[in-house]
């Protein structure tokens, strides 16, 4: 949750300082939601794709810290090499697919990789997870995605941060069942409700979804409620989110709560979790200072075709490279 | 003992799922009911757990391929009609055709589309939607004409590492037969001379290339010979073969049964403008579909798509210049 919530801070600077081209997408208010999925799936054997505002989670997974800072600078060393930036990046090699723009289009990729395993028989114990947000639940995709799952009984997990808002949209244009839980029936997969604010209701909650997932109980989704606690990307003030909305109980941060929660149960003290802090600032700096020095893409080193496979007789337009 | 188009698409798939572990298929109502047009009949039976029926939902089938193809399967999706992939455009044009460049890893799908106008089946199951996948850059758009080439192109489109989009005509299902299933196996991205010629080119693809040699065998009356170059391929597109051809005639028709706007007809009219403009006698002509939906009624269907009339007529106004 902090090395989310610290790399975040730091792309947005980055992003102010006019060192990133492109949008700055972040999960503030999300990481407790987030990490604890990420925590709760163990890379080399499950799948996770992540959506927007998924850092922590990411970090969770295992995804390192360079990724990230690569991916948002463009340095030809990550894994998107610069032909794609910033959120959109994933290792599809180690259970993590990059998340295409189109909301709602992961969900029935990360079905298509668990059922992959069900017939190469390596399907048992794992399990495939994908978050999204209120407003992506809208999506036709979204639908025919975890319908599918549902049908195939496959040990999914959609995590949905309900953060009230999609871009600047409320819920109530979004949709007009009570809660969004409610779907969750329809499908015919297990439903669950949690704050998505309270870092151990998430661990609980979010944990037995994927354990019933993992054990064979079919698709499960989660509702977490939460509120975004930045614009939609940081272009965005969020200036039409009211201020009531920021007072309520949601509108609290998740990672205040979380460090409350650490103290109260001794599971680490102030001056350990000053600690954590710092050391992730260090690991976070480096990272940047990394990916900074690192060469960015040389249009006359692409090979500028997007097919791997070479047909001889191929010529393709060739246009000259001015840059 | 004769094979038909189709019998060659179902072959294919039989032998790839005999032969390779990694192929299943995937469509709505291709299990038991052995899909709309019996194109996977059987197959069920000889392979359990390898040929599913899916839910209508186009974008979730093609986005699970996408998902199996990341860990290492060959995925061979049955659109019912290609004319329902507009529902799945999404997952094939930004999910399968941009992974390769943006992430590094292939993926190997395959999607067939039964593909263009029979009488009666209207707006909605005639479409040809080569042109549009071809224009997006991460995908390889076949089109085969001949019953070989359906066996054959589907074997090796679903060996490519990359996505495929397979248009198999539905009027050519039943109606085209051959002896056997054997051909001249040409690679992908190769196109075929049909009948070779002297007076004029006429590059057509999938149907278009069976009304294409019927103008062909008409015109002989009047003297003329007229080259036939079969695409097979649209994307790759083989310049070369088509370039060859120009050379030999001076003359270009290219015809196709899409809408007319832009499309698969333009692009080769426009390369060869470009590249081998000093070949040219005339100047190239297109012939398409018509800018209208297809039409239901067999009387209007038949004036809305290039025929053999329709072709003479072009290809007459062509060898005028
Ligand atoms: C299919 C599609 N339509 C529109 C967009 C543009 N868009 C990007 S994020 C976003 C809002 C998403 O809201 P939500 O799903 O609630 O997630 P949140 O941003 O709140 O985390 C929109 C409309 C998109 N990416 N995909």
């Amino acid at each position: 949750m902090l090395r989310g919530r610290i790399l975040e801070n730091k792309l947005s600077s980055l992003y102010k300082a006019g060192k990133i081209v492109g949008g700055v997408y972040l999960g503030r208010g999300q990481e407790a939601v987030s990490a604890t999925l990420g925590t709760a799936l163990i890379q080399g054997t499950d799948f996770f794709a992540p959506l927007i505002r998924d850092q922590a989670g990411r970090t969770a997974f295992g995804e390192p810290l360079i990724d990230c800072t690569r991916t948002y600078l463009g340095s030809v060393k990550g894994p998107m090499r610069g032909r794609d930036g910033n959120i959109h990046r994933g290792r599809p090699d180690l259970g993590m697919p990059a998340m295409i723009s189109h909301l709602g289009a992961q969900v029935s990729v990360v079905a298509g990789m668990l059922f992959a395993k069900r017939l190469q028989g390596t399907l048992a114990g794992r399990v495939g997870a994908t978050c999204i947000g209120d407003g992506a639940t809208s999506t036709g995709a979204f639908h025919e995605g975890l319908n599918l799952a549902a049908i195939e009984r496959l040990p999914l997990v959609v995590v949905v941060a309900n953060n009230q808002f999609a871009y600047s949209t409320p819920n109530d244009r979004q949709f007009a069942c009570a809660d969004l839980v409610e779907k969750a029936r329809g499908y015919g997969v297990g439903g669950f409700s949690v704050d998505g604010t309270d870092m151990l209701a998430c661990v609980s909650v979010i944990g037995e979804a994927v354990r019933r997932a993992r054990e064979g109980g079919g698709p499960q989704m989660v509702v977490a409620r939460l509120l975004r606690l930045s614009g939609h990307g940081e272009h965005d003030d969020g200036s039409y989110v009211p201020a009531e909305a920021r007072v309520d109980h949601y509108g609290q941060d998740c990672i205040e709560v979380a460090m409350q929660q650490l103290i109260e149960n001794h599971f680490a003290t102030a001056e350990e979790i000053v600690a954590w802090q710092d050391q992730i600032a260090d690991e976070v700096q480096r990272a940047v200072a990394q990916a900074q020095q690192e060469p960015v893409p040389d249009p006359y080193q692409e090979d500028w075709t997007a097919l791997s496979t070479r047909f001889p007789l191929d010529q393709p337009i060739s246009q000259p490279i001015f840059s | 003992m004769s094979v038909t188009y189709i019998d060659a698409i179902r072959e294919a798939q039989e032998k790839l799922l005999r032969e390779d572990d990694r192929v299943f298929l995937y469509g709505q109502d291709i299990a038991t009911f052995g899909g709309a047009f019996k194109a996977t009949k059987g197959l069920a039976e000889k392979f359990p757990n390898r040929v599913f029926d899916a839910p209508i939902s186009e974008d979730a089938m093609i986005g699970m391929a996408v998902g199996a193809a990341i860990e290492g399967m060959r995925p061979i999706i049955e659109m019912q009609f290609a004319d329902f992939s507009s529902v799945a455009f999404n997952q094939i044009v930004n999910q399968a055709a941009t992974h390769f460049y943006r992430t590094g890893m292939p993926i190997p799908l395959t999607v067939r589309l039964p593909s263009g106008g029979t009488p009666g089946s209207g707006p909605f199951h005639s479409q040809s939607m080569e042109g549009i996948y071809a224009q997006y850059p991460g995908l390889v758009v076949l089109t085969p004409a001949t019953v070989s080439d359906a066996y054959h192109m589907l074997l090796d489109g679903v060996a490519l590492d990359d996505p495929v989009i397979y248009c198999e005509h539905k009027f050519l299902y039943r109606w085209l037969k051959a002896k056997s299933i054997n051909g001249d196996h040409l690679p992908i991205g190769q196109a075929r001379i049909t009948r070779p010629g002297k007076h004029a080119t006429v590059v057509a693809y999938s149907a278009m290339v069976h009304e294409a040699v019927r103008a062909a065998d008409r015109l002989v009356q009047d003297g003329w010979e007229i080259e036939v170059v079969d695409l097979r391929s649209v994307k790759p597109l083989d310049i070369d073969t088509i370039l060859a051809s120009v050379a030999r005639t001076g003359r270009l028709l290219a015809v196709g049964e899409a809408f007319p706007w832009g499309g698969v007809t333009a692009e080769v009219v426009a390369r060869v403008t470009e590249e081998g403009f000093h070949l040219l006698d005339a100047p190239p002509q297109r012939l398409n579909a018509r800018d209208t939906p297809v039409p239901y009624h067999p009387k209007l269907w038949a004036a809305h798509r290039p025929t053999p009339e329709s072709i003479c007529e072009a290809l007459r106004k062509l060898l005028s210049f």
